[in-house]
This record gives structure tokens, sequence and C-alpha cells, in this order.
């Protein structure tokens, strides 16, 4: 079973790209939801929220293009779309707090199967560790989904009865999308809707602490 | 009416005292107001507490402050991968840390511009920055009580100001100037270019002048490299 392929970083953002809706305002975090830009599916026009003051961004600039007054969360240099606008941050935290956005996509090291959300320091690292917007977003996106590999680099699950790690945020996470399974977190518990191709149900619940409710034959991801 | 513009950045700094508070704008390297944290740090002030969304970029922004020991607090966000003159301090016990959810440090600041003394919020509920917090439930919602963070100085950088104080910022490096520009007792900017009153179309004024309190033109550092 170690040896069976799992989903690429780049594969787990192209599923969680099939999950924005045409029209949305959407928030990308660090690590692999910053990816998600480049896997849109065709045909549907997503306006991207930075929690510096921009709604309408546009892809990354082109080298010898950059403005450095014009940089995403990341500090990466950053294109606007027509229709963009500007404001400040207690107005672009207000979106993310308030419902404003339809989607918010973050990474995670630890989901539990109630959907409360670790994403921010590991335990016994050393430094301050830090916050940034990541409490404000999972407490009002109107709908949050969390991509991470499934497991540890050790291979201990992510996908726990309860977070070990420091908490972003309690019972926050909508939809998990890993390098397995795309999960629903609903009010009976951990819905398992999708799974990587060529795994079954029963492979990945033994990858998932949480109890995974599986309902019928699960189908396996479509990646385009 | 006395001049709100200052010749220049060591003079308008020249004031603050040591251990004041003081808001530092900027994000992801856009709107830091680096040529007055630059003559802050010169006039080597000692014992700040630092309000800001990061804690410097190497030696930049507001790195130099920590490279030379001139920060004993800070109250921020988001450190930074590239904050390691503050991890070192930090690290040593020197410099004292309070991380704030970055919409709920704005919400705090806007809190203590517009006169309130604090707020309920679900952000932050069971995690770490809920510890020693009033918590109450409101619309069946756990929530914690979070109260206003004051400065005596907001340091910001604007892209114009005319002569009287009004203010425009130039694409995202607005972020958290603004709010700071609101929240403490004396803001001081430093800006591109100073222009004559009546050049900022009313409509276009980002920051009121009400807010502003020293100018000060700046066509060094802008970037911290």
């Amino acid at each position: 079973m170690p040896d069976k392929a799992r989903l690429t970083r780049e594969q787990i953002a192209q599923r969680a790209a099939q999950e924005l809706t045409d029209g949305a305002y959407v928030n990308l975090g660090w690590g692999i939801p910053n990816l998600i830009s480049d896997y849109l599916p065709k045909g549907i026009t997503v306006y991207f929220h930075s929690e510096n003051g921009i709604l309408g961004m546009g892809p990354r600039a082109k080298q010898g293009e950059e403005d450095f007054d014009l940089v995403d969360a990341m500090k990466v240099p950053v294109t606007l779309m027509p229709g963009a606008s500007f404001f400040n941050q207690a107005d672009a935290h207000l979106m993310t707090r308030g419902g404003h956005l339809d989607v918010a996509v973050l990474g995670g090291f630890q989901v539990s199967e109630k959907g409360d959300l670790a994403n921010w320091k590991i335990p016994g690292s050393k430094g301050s560790g830090g916050i940034g917007g990541a409490m404000d977003i999972a407490a009002g996106a109107k709908k949050l989904i969390v991509c991470m590999e499934h497991t540890t680099k050790d291979g201990a699950p992510k996908i726990v009865n309860q977070c070990t790690y420091p908490l972003t945020g309690i019972e926050c996470t909508d939809t998990v999308v890993t390098d397995l399974a795309v999960i629903d977190v609903t009010p009976e518990g951990p819905v398992l809707r999708e799974v990587a191709p060529g795994w079954t149900a029963e492979e990945v619940q033994r990858l998932t602490e949480a109890r995974l409710i599986v309902r019928g034959k699960v189908p396996e991801m479509r990646l385009g | 009416m006395k001049s709100k513009i200052i010749r220049s950045l060591d003079e308008a700094v020249a004031d603050i005292p040591d251990g004041a508070r003081i808001m530092f704008g900027g994000f992801g390297g856009a709107g830091f107001p680096n040529n007055l944290i630059q003559a802050l740090s010169r006039k080597g002030i000692k014992n700040i507490t630092a309000i800001s969304n990061n804690c410097g970029t190497r030696d930049g922004e507001l790195g130099i402050m920590f490279k030379n020991g001139q920060v004993k607090r800070v109250i921020c966000s988001f450190p930074g991968p590239h904050a390691n003159h503050f991890q070192e301090r930090f690290a040593k016990g020197e410099v004292t840390c309070e991380l704030v959810p970055q919409g709920i440090l704005c919400e705090r600041m806007r809190a203590a511009a517009a006169g309130l003394s604090g707020f309920y919020t679900t952000v932050g509920v069971g995690t770490e920055v809920a510890g020693g917090k009033e918590e109450r439930v409101i619309d069946g919602k756990r929530c914690i009580l979070e109260g206003p963070v004051h400065a005596e100085f907001a340091l910001i950088k604007a892209e114009k100001a005319d002569e009287l104080g009004n203010l425009t910022y130039r694409l995202a490096a607005r972020n958290f100037n603004p709010i700071m520009a609101m929240a403490a007792e004396t803001t001081i900017v430093e800006v591109e270019e100073i222009v004559p009153v009546g050049t900022i179309a009313p409509e276009n004024v980002i920051t009121p002048a009400i807010f502003v309190h020293r100018i000060v033109e700046a066509k060094g550092v802008r970037y911290a490299g």
C-alpha cells in the first residue's frame, strides 16, 4: 500500500480547483492552495482576494514587469484583472471574517473529525511562530477547504479525532482535499466523498485516525 | 495655521521618546515607512513597543531596530520568514511578542481610533489567542473579548500628501497605513510627493487630513531590498 501512487501537490491543487464555482470570491493561503490559480476549470471566472487589500488579483507578474507595491500575501509581485479594487487591511479582513468570501483554501497540519483546523505552529518548534490572516479566514469564510497531504512524512494521520497541534480555529473546515481523498465535514462526521485513483475506501480509512463515513461505493477523483 | 510639513526625517521623529508605543505601516514589502524607521533607529531610541504586521526583513523595514536592540515588545500577527534579528532577540528573551490574528489586530487598532473599548469575536476561540480573555456566547456562537490597541505614534507611508495632510496610497501599498493613521495620537507620514491643497480631488482622498500630524517628503529607501 505505501507504494501506491498518491496525488502530487499540483494534483491536490487541481482537484481543489474543481470546488470553485463561476463568479466566486476566493482567498488562497500559503502552500498547496497557492497553486490552485494555475488549475482553474475552463470557462469559469474567479475573483481572487488578497489579505493585504486586493480583490481581482491576476496571475504573477512576468519577470521585468514586477511592481513591488503590487504583491500578494506571500510578497510575490502579481497583476490585476479588469475590475480589480484596492482597500485597506481592515476591510480585507472584514471580507474574510464577515462571511463575504465564497471560498477560502488553507493549508493544514491537522484537521479533526469536527473540522477543527491546526495550521500555524508545530508543537516544540523554535521561534515565535506566526498567525497572519489564517484565524480570521478560518472563522469567516462561507466555505473553508483545507488542502494537505493525508499523512505526515512519518506516515501519521493528519485527519484525527482531536488536533494535538495548536489550533487555528474550531469547527471551521467544510472540505478536506488530500493526496488520497476528498472529505466533507458534516454534523454526522467526516464523509468520504472521493478517493484518489487506484485507492479504496478501506485503504484511505487505514491512514485516517478519524472514523470516516462511507455511503455506498466511493468514486475516484477525476483529474482533468 | 502651523504647517504640518517637516523639513527632514530626523526632525520628524526627534521628539519620540524612549519607551514609546509606535505603530509601523506596511505589508509584504509594500508601504513601509522605511526612511522614517531609519531615522528613528539613527536617533538611538530604546525600549519601544512596536505594533506592526511583521518584524522586519533581514536588516530592512523593522529589522534594523531589532538588530540594534531598540525594541522591547512587539504586537504583531506574522513576524515573517526573514525576521532573523527579531527571532534572535526573542530567543534570548530580550523581546516579548504578542501574536494577534491579522484582522483582529486591524480591528483592535480601529477600536482605538473609534473610541471603542473593545469587541467580541469568534476569531481565536479555542486557540492560544483566547488565553485569559473573557468568553461569552453571542447569537449562539462562542466569542472572546478583544481590547483596543493604542499608540502614541504611527509611522506610515503614503504616495502623496497635500499640504494639509490628505493622503493617497499607491496600489497595494495601502494595507495597514490608513488604519494606523487613525489609531495613533500622533501620525507621521513619509510621502513620495507633497502637492498643493486642492490637487487631490476630495473623492480620491483615502486618509483625511484630520488623522495626519506631520508630513515629510522622502525619496530614499522605498523597499527593504
